[in-house]
């Protein structure tokens, strides 16, 4: 084992965007769909933070991954109620039997 | 529920795997890349880089159980992993505002909210029903073709390092100067979005009353 550097955080970054990205593909749960987005965020958000410590210094990285997570609950909190309203139209959330834009 | 001796074991090994393979690229590929170039990171391998090697691990168990379990809660479960996973990883980062953060606004909203949702919509007590996927044998080729370009990626390219240690230190007041200064317009932007968050799902979520 070495000492942590950069490069540990940013492969730990790829796996949760990895992870993320075949959640989002092969899900057919709306929910399950949004915890895909919601894991490749995170990714994202642990390379703004690794480089804004190893690289750049100051906190513009961490002011960048702060309005990440704000964007996050926002989207996290509009995605839900959109799968509430499915919910309630057409009893299910799986999104292959959502397929129209009325009731 | 009576716990699957054999689900249990597969777990086991591919947290076992998760380890082998992180271990494998820190040892046989991170090493020779600075052996070839730049400075090669100095000090003992002690108790906070074991730490970090637990967490690394959890944090990816916890995306994969995300990423391959068929129960929706157990998925959610996985996200509470990888979300405090990651807020434990940003602690090593010296970004303590964004640790809490994430603690309060992930663990606390956003992971309630999607169990919320979780048990609003689903029929939670059939297990195989809850979270069906499109065939792993996709999922598994998008994997194998996304995250070796990532890692090599990440792993070859030289990256411009500081040389000094970073410090520790707490980040908190300047983050508040910068939110007041530097960043004030996408600071306004943001709460404006989440205004118009706020009403958009009250908006969407609720119960249409007629009018007659």
């Amino acid at each position: 084992m070495t000492a942590i550097s950069l490069t540990h955080f940013l492969i730990i970054g790829a796996l949760l965007f990895t992870a993320g990205l075949v959640t989002v593909a092969t899900r057919k749960n709306a929910v399950g769909i949004l915890m895909g987005v919601e894991l490749i965020l995170n990714g994202s958000n642990v390379n703004f933070v690794a480089f804004n410590h190893y690289v750049t210094g100051g906190v513009s990285g961490q002011v960048f991954a702060l309005f990440v997570i704000v964007l996050a609950a926002a989207e996290a909190a509009v995605g839900l109620a959109i799968v509430l309203a499915i919910f309630q139209t057409f009893k299910t959330i799986d999104v292959r039997f959502a397929d129209l834009m009325r009731e | 529920m009576r716990i699957d001796a054999r689900k249990l074991s597969l777990w086991f090994i591919a947290t076992l795997a998760v380890v082998v393979f992180l271990g494998y690229m820190t040892t046989q590929v991170i090493q020779p890349a600075f052996a070839k170039g730049g400075p090669a990171p100095s000090g003992p391998a002690g108790l906070t880089d074991f730490l970090f090697y637990v967490i690394a691990a959890l944090t990816v168990a916890g995306a994969l159980g995300v990423a391959l379990s068929r129960n929706i809660l157990y998925s959610a479960m996985g996200l509470l992993m990888a979300l405090l996973g990651v807020g434990a990883l940003y602690v090593y980062l010296a970004a303590d505002f964004v640790a809490v953060t994430q603690l309060l606004i992930y663990i606390g909203g956003v992971l309630v909210l999607i169990l919320f949702a979780v048990m609003l919509t689903n029929r939670i007590t059939e297990v195989n029903v809850s979270n069906t996927s499109f065939g792993l044998f996709g999922g598994i080729l998008l994997a194998a073709s996304v995250a070796p370009v990532l890692v090599a990626v990440v792993t070859l390219t030289p990256w411009r390092v500081r040389l000094a240690a970073p410090a520790m230190a707490a980040t908190t007041e300047a983050i508040g100067n910068g939110f007041l200064t530097t960043w004030l317009l996408p600071f306004e932007v943001a709460s404006l979005v989440l205004l118009a968050t706020l009403v958009g799902s009250i908006v969407i979520a609720r119960k249409e009353i007629k009018a007659d």
